[in-house]
């Protein structure tokens, strides 16, 4: 199960590492004595919701901000902003009017020490990795490359050798031929024989065998083929926005069920409605510049643009930090599409019995593009329903039911088929 | 072989050579029109297609079309923008509501999915007025019929609300003379308000109420006696002898709503239960549940009541009675004293004086299931206001109509006359949602929507509330009267606000509003007098009984008919006609006469073959009768359709209101004839003359034999008296075959083809029938429509006996007086000949026969004969008892429905979805949204059947293993079970030994229908009982 590939792991370290080096080359000076990776840490925790360091968010884009007002006003506004407000500082009215009158939290636990920590991770100018990182991308996959190439050079190259081995032995023939004509040697001429293919037809029983070999063996590719009609085993659709599950489950590891919630109360799993995806993306208008980076080189993917793909959908203004009103809903490509008379239930599944989302749906956290992973088929339905055992602990339903079909059955765990999973009805109506 | 004989084809040919010479040449006088149907000539010369290249295309797009079917198509999953929180996906959500059309009251609980309303329920908490009929569980699909109208309509033309609300504001202030709002009853505490309102600000507007059905006889008595104008409710599970005159109680008699508490009276417990005594013309469902039933004109009806008051008081009555009617009624009369206060009267008769009787009756007995707390008020309807609103506007005195929920263009008598009337009022504006005869005829059409999209509140009994909610958005641009009436008198506030605001300061003394919106009822408790005010009123009361009643007694004597007497009643399926463009109803059969699509004559057999009318089977089995011409008065009403219907009291004759509409129907639904037209003076009993009319009227009916013909293992039935003192074996015998000439149970595993399945583990379903509880009423029927997607199949079809009901509701008379006689005579078949000629007379039914119903679905059998033919394993059995099929298996041999005892299974002919043969809700997008997604809508050449509603059981489950719980008794539910309001139809889990279906499975009263089949159904049945004690 646990096979997640590490493609360009190399890759991702030359940039981190080139990141670092550029981010301690360019410190500013004012904080230098104040710890940026602390500030870091502390501004991921308790400020990021709400700032961002070069762009608006809810609040202000923070870096600068030392050079917009004094150190000692800085403490008072973020230890309480509503009492600096409240005490009819100019400044401090300014900016409540500006965002739209919603006060800032009060972070009276800070130490000036802490804020000093944080301005000073604020206050570090962008890096420009986009410039730095692309060539080493680049390099690293002209690196990949490199190694292919040099496969490929071997290889044309022992091709050319067996060329010229066959070319050799050619004109060796053809002269010694010569040479044999010219002394007058007898070839020994090869008797004419009756052509394979005359045989064969001459051959009746030989004809009728393979006669009936190939109708089998059509048959046996028609069957083939109608097996696989309607069975979308791998269906990729190219959807509206580029969504990639490798980020959301895989990187950031956030639960399926947090965007597909129905998916415990309901037959359907659901598709997120986009007032989940802002949940989060409120505060993340663009990914991370490496992630960028990545979505470039590796998927010709501009994920800034697909997340302003949602906000237009959902009708977000980022700019003025509020909705629009203008909404159009998105319409996304069904992937798995069970035929409507197959009943198939999700929380059945997820919530009673358990199952990991992946044992249908494949590796998820893994794929950029979601494509589907079974079959779909009935045959696969039913296999997994004899195959897996029925999850009854704690479940006070399942407590007598147990007790009984397993006696009648002279096992200890039941599957779900000896539970009646295999029945028709069950899923047929 | 020569000959010089000559032949000749026709006259012309011998006289006329000519012209017959020049026809032979040219035998197509005319050109073949082939440019018509191909297409324009030129084009088509100029075309260098030849009949090979078409072919070639016609080959190359068949195989591109087979080749391109195998690619899946392309679907889209389009999620909410933003997801409102109540509703997942997948998920019902149930909200309390209330139905309040004018005809129906009933508080209900609508399924919704996704947003869509897709199923009605009773709400249990509504008590007696929470049981739906058929036509409530309906009324869902008449929300989406796409002839409804879908804007606001100013002169015919579209408009919309700002251009509507000008236009008729405008005219409104110009208005001289009355302004009168034409309504129905709306029983509605906020609506009467605001009408008051809108009257003060208008200052000459008049409020009249019209019920097309009227009860305004039966106001009148009680509100002299009483001093409500209301209607008396009884509750009649509290009864142990109810005699009805000519009251059709469990069917639309005063609103209905009466079966629930009926039917709890009627289920033998500690040896006893109610007696039924039912004096009726027509033969109603409350007849045929009656235990004893006396066929008596509607004259007579008065005669017996007068007889029954003498009788009861002591008085000697000088009434005309034949003498087994007399002994009846004073047997009645008798019974009605010895049970005294558990006693109760009720009559139908549309006259004063008769209402005034049976209330005097009721209280001389003190009778107890007569509410005198909470009258009903679900009829206010005036119909001396209604005749003198229609002069007045042939007088010219009325300057604008408003008409709220009423058609009275279709459903007046007199209509004539209001339509010539409407002509001279100045402004008409008709508040209506589809375009009625009505609608048509007015210059404003306000579209008001379904109930399902509205909000409202209705005080169904006195002090007895209920709130209607939206369970969806208005589908079109529709807008309820309500805030029509708010937008005229220029208040800014909409109507739910409106509402809110008056059930705070007047209705909810302080409770909550939103718990009330959640339950759909509110009840307040009653101001009851003091006790000594009480006594001197009662004895008020007393004295002003006795001085009036001799008058009234004496016009009740002298009551005489002339002629036959029509008696016009309500169907089952239709009522008064509201819900005409409702698919469901029209196919449900009616419970007595099981014609679907039709109203008709019904007479009785003796007057048929004295006028000449005839029913006949004609070769493919269907039914066919003669049509008669009706007249009444002056007026006449041509080919209508004659049933002879068993139990029809000799003289009399029964017609159903509510059929013939034609406007704004589809073609296929305006069937029947228009027997308002006969409701003279809303009287629903008429003098009639019946002449015999040339033509045959093709029925359409589901079940064409009519008796029993003494096949007691079919429905078994004894009497109280046998029950209480019998053992089983003599009332509900097992039956036994041979087995080494000993008497073997045919259920004993010994005698049986087959092994026994162990089926103790987990859930073993069973579904409980209870003859006795059973009125027949049909409201299962549609109710399994709504939740298991059965097409409706139109006329022709059901003709031909393709109907598609999953359950259906059999219905039996019997050839003697009563089904034992037919037993007996069975049983006395000496030889063949006897017996003969002795079947052939079992198959006539009775002139006053017995009546038993029988819901039949699937015995879901654990021996089923269906299962073992199928030769792809479509059907097949499940642990928990249920037989299965499997739609996308089926492959349509129909060999499981050739081998079913039952005839249950039912096969689609073709498809019924889609489909423009089929032109009812499932062939347009609107009408499908009705449909349920939790069950597959079948196809064509699919057989298909009761699945005991899989998809019902299986959510239980799931529920009860999502929360970790055991399932208690009553939470597994059919969708018939659900509807049954009386109770008759129970469905559990008989492995739960605390169940009611495992206490009724051990019960004696418990059979299985042919059990000497074998087959060893889940469904069993309760012997029916009849309380046939005489006093």
């Amino acid at each position: 199960m646990k096979q997640v590939k590490h493609r360009n792991s190399v890759s991702k370290l030359l940039l981190l590492g080139l990141a670092f080096l550029l981010t301690f080359s360019t410190t500013t000076t004012t904080y230098a004595q104040a710890d940026a990776a602390k500030g870091k840490e502390l501004f991921n925790s308790l400020c990021a919701a709400c700032h961002k360091r070069y762009k608006k968010a809810t609040g202000p884009a923070l870096f600068g901000v030392t050079e917009r007002h004094s150190t000692e006003w800085l403490y008072k506004w973020i230890k309480n902003s509503t009492a600096l407000i409240a005490s009819g500082d100019a400044e401090a009215i300014e900016i409540y009017e500006q965002f739209n009158k919603t006060p800032m939290n009060a972070f009276p636990q800070l130490s000036n020490a802490d804020i000093d920590n944080i301005l000073a991770y604020v206050m570090e100018p962008k890096a420009a990795p986009a410039a730095g990182a692309t060539p080493v991308v680049k390099g690293g996959a002209a690196g990949g490359s490199d190694s292919s190439s040099v496969n490929s050079v071997v290889l044309g190259l022992m091709a050319l050798v067996l060329l010229v081995l066959v070319g050799v032995l050619f004109i060796v023939n053809k002269t010694l031929r010569q040479f044999a004509s010219a002394n007058n040697i007898e070839l020994p001429v090869k008797e004419k024989r009756k052509p394979i293919w005359k045989a064969f037809i001459e051959n009746q029983f030989l004809l009728l065998v393979s006669a009936v070999f190939l109708l089998l063996l059509s048959g046996y590719f028609v069957y083939g083929y109608l097996m696989q009609v309607g069975v979308d085993q791998g269906y990729e659709p190219v959807q509206p926005i580029h969504y990639s599950h490798r980020i959301h489950a895989g990187d950031n590891k956030i639960d399926c069920k947090y965007c597909h919630s129905s998916a415990r109360v309901s037959k359907h799993s659901g598709i997120p409605s986009l007032n989940v995806c802002m949940n989060c993306h409120k505060s993340i208008g663009e990914v991370a510049e490496a992630t960028q980076a990545e979505g470039l080189a590796e998927y010709g993917v501009d994920y800034n643009k697909q997340i302003q793909k949602l906000y237009k959908a959902v009708g977000w203004d980022a700019d003025k930090q509020a909705y629009t009103g203008k909404t159009e809903p998105v319409k996304w490509v069904r992937i798995h599409n069970l035929p409507d008379f197959a009943y198939f239930n999700h929380s059945q599944h997820v919530m009673v019995a358990g199952v990991k989302c992946q044992k249908c749906h494949g590796p998820v956290e893994e794929m950029e593009i979601m494509y589907q992973h079974a079959p779909l088929t009935m045959g696969w339905c039913i296999n997994c329903h004899r195959e897996t055992n029925v999850k009854v602990e704690g479940n006070a339903y399942y407590e007598k039911i147990h007790e009984e079909l397993s006696k009648k059955y002279g096992v200890d765990k039941l599957t779900a088929a000896q539970m009646g999973g295999l029945e028709c009805g069950k899923c047929h109506y | 072989m020569s000959s010089n004989k000559k032949y000749w084809k026709s006259v012309e040919e011998l006289s006329d050579s000519s012209m017959v010479e020049a026809l032979k040449q040219n035998e197509f006088s005319e050109d073949i029109p082939v440019e018509e149907f191909l297409g324009d000539k030129e084009v088509l010369d100029e075309s260098s297609t030849s009949r090979r290249d078409f072919l070639k295309y016609v080959g190359f797009s068949t195989a591109a079309a087979t080749l391109a079917a195998c690619e899946g198509p392309v679907v889209k999953a389009i999620p909410y923008v933003v997801q409102p929180e109540q509703i997942v996906p997948g998920v019902a959500n149930y909200y309390a509501t209330t139905i309040a059309d004018g005809f129906d009251f009933a508080n209900v609980l609508v399924k919704t999915r996704e947003g869509r309303p897709i199923k009605i329920e009773s709400n249990r908490l509504a008590g007696a007025n929470g049981g739906a009929n058929a036509r409530v569980h309906a009324s869902v699909l008449s929300m989406y019929d796409n002839t409804r109208l879908k804007t606001p309509q100013v002169g015919g033309k579209s408009t919309d609300w700002v251009g509507f609300d000008k236009q008729l504001a405008a005219k409104l202030s110009k208005v001289s003379g009355k302004i009168v709002l034409l309504t129905q009853t709306f029983a509605s505490p906020s609506t009467s308000k605001l009408i008051g309102e809108f009257a003060s600000k208008y200052s000459n507007v008049s409020h009249v109420v019209y019920d097309s059905v009227s009860n305004s006889e039966a106001l009148a008595a009680y509100e002299q006696v009483y001093g409500v104008r209301g209607l008396a409710d009884y509750d009649f599970e509290k009864a142990s002898t109810i005699v009805s005159v000519g009251a059709d109680f469990l069917g639309d008699w005063q609103g209905g709503g009466y079966d629930a508490g009926y039917a709890k009276g009627r289920i033998p417990q500690h040896g006893k239960m109610s007696r039924h005594v039912q004096f009726e013309a027509n033969m109603t469902l409350s007849g045929a549940n009656a235990d004893k039933r006396i066929p008596t004109t509607p004259s007579q009806q008065k005669q017996v009541l007068a007889a029954l008051y003498g009788y009861v008081m002591g008085y000697s009555v000088n009434a005309s009675l034949p003498a087994p009617l007399n002994e009846a009624a004073k047997k009645a009369a008798q019974q009605l004293k010895a049970t005294g206060s558990k006693a109760v009267v009720v009559t139908g008769i549309q006259d004063k004086d008769a209402q005034v009787i049976a209330l005097a009756i009721n209280n001389k007995l003190g009778s107890k299931v007569f509410n005198a707390e909470r009258p009903k008020l679900t009829s206010q309807g005036d119909a001396a206001k209604v005749s003198a609103l229609v002069a007045d506007m042939n007088a010219g005195k009325v300057g604008a109509v408003l008409i709220v929920g009423v058609n009275p263009v279709y459903s007046l008598p007199n209509s004539k006359e209001f339509v010539s009337g409407l002509k001279k009022v100045a402004v008409t504006v008709s508040f209506a949602s589809s375009n009625d005869e009505t609608a048509a005829l007015c210059e404003f059409v306000a579209t008001t929507p379904h109930y399902l999209e509205s909000w409202g509140d209705v005080e169904i009994n006195k002090g007895m509330y209920s709130l209607v909610q939206p369970t969806i958005r208005p589908l079109f641009k529709t807008r309820q009267f309500q805030d029509t009436l708010l937008q005229l008198i220029g208040s800014g506030l909409t109507y739910d606000a409106y509402m809110k605001n008056v059930w705070k300061s007047s209705i909810l003394g302080g409770a909550s509003f939103n718990k009330a919106l959640h339950d759909g009822v509110f009840k307040t408790a009653v101001v009851t007098k003091s006790e000594t005010e009480d006594a001197s009123e009662e004895n008020e009361e007393e004295s002003a009984f006795t001085s009036s009643f001799a008058t009234s007694v004496r016009s009740l004597t002298s009551a005489k008919a002339k002629g036959l007497e029509l008696t016009l009643y309500t169907k089952t399926a239709m009522g008064s006609g509201n819900q005409a463009a409702n698919p469901w109803l029209q196919e449900l059969p009616d419970p007595l006469t099981r014609a679907s699509w039709d109203n008709y004559l019904t007479v009785s057999k003796a007057d048929a073959e004295s006028l000449g009318l005839e029913n006949k089977n004609v070769a493919n089995g269907a039914l066919n009768g003669s049509y008669a011409t009706v007249t009444v008065g002056g007026v006449k009403l041509e080919n209508v359709p004659v049933i002879i219907q068993p139990g029809q009291a000799k003289g009399s004759a029964g017609l159903a209101l509510g059929y013939g509409r034609k406007q704004g129907l589809k073609e296929e639904m305006q069937v029947g004839v228009n027997a308002f037209s006969l409701y003279q003076n809303f009287n629903n009993v008429q003098s009639v003359k019946i002449d015999k009319a040339a033509g045959e009227h093709e029925f359409a009916c589901v079940q064409l034999q009519k008796t029993l013909m003494g096949r007691g293992d079919i429905i078994k039935e004894t009497t109280l008296e046998i029950f209480n003192t019998k053992d089983k074996p003599l009332y509900n015998p097992m039956p036994m075959v041979s087995l080494d000439h000993q008497e073997t149970p045919v259920t004993s595993p010994d005698v049986d083809l087959w092994d026994e399945f162990d089926r103790s583990i987990g859930h073993h379903f069973n579904l409980s029938i209870d003859l006795n509880a059973c009125t027949g009423c049909g409201a299962c029927v549609v109710a399994c429509h709504a939740e298991n997607n059965v097409p409706v199949v139109g006329k022709s079809e059901v003709r031909r006996s393709r109907d598609m009901h999953w359950l259906r509701i059999d219905r039996y008379y019997s050839s003697e007086e009563t089904f034992e006689g037919d037993n007996e005579t069975k049983d006395g078949f000496d030889g063949l000949g006897d017996s003969l000629s002795g079947f052939g007379e079992l198959e006539v039914a009775s002139e006053n026969p017995q009546v038993a119903f029988q819901p039949v679905m699937c015995q879901h059998c654990n021996h089923a004969p269906c299962e073992t033919v199928c030769p792809v394993a479509a059907t097949s059995h499940g642990k928990q008892g249920q037989n299965h099929m499997a739609y996308n298996r089926c492959v349509g041999t129909r060999y499981c429905a050739n081998n079913c005892p039952y005839k249950v299974r039912r096969f689609n002919w073709f498809l019924y979805n889609q489909n423009d043969e089929f032109d009812f809700h499932m062939n347009n997008d609107l009408g499908r949204m009705v449909v349920n997604p939790d069950v597959t809508v079948r196809s064509r050449g699919v057989m298909e059947k009761c699945s005991m509603c899989m998809q019902m059981t299986q959510k239980t489950i799931l529920d009860a293993k999502r929360d970790g719980r055991v399932i208690k008794d009553g939470e597994f539910q059919t969708a018939c079970s659900n509807a049954c309001s009386t109770g008759a139809i129970t469905f559990g889990d008989v492995n739960d030994k605390s169940s009611k279906v495992a206490k009724s499975l051990e019960g004696d009263r418990m059979y299985h229908l042919l059990e000497h089949v074998g087959t060893k159904p889940n469904v069993q049945y309760q012997v029916k009982v009849r309380n046939t004690k005489e006093a």
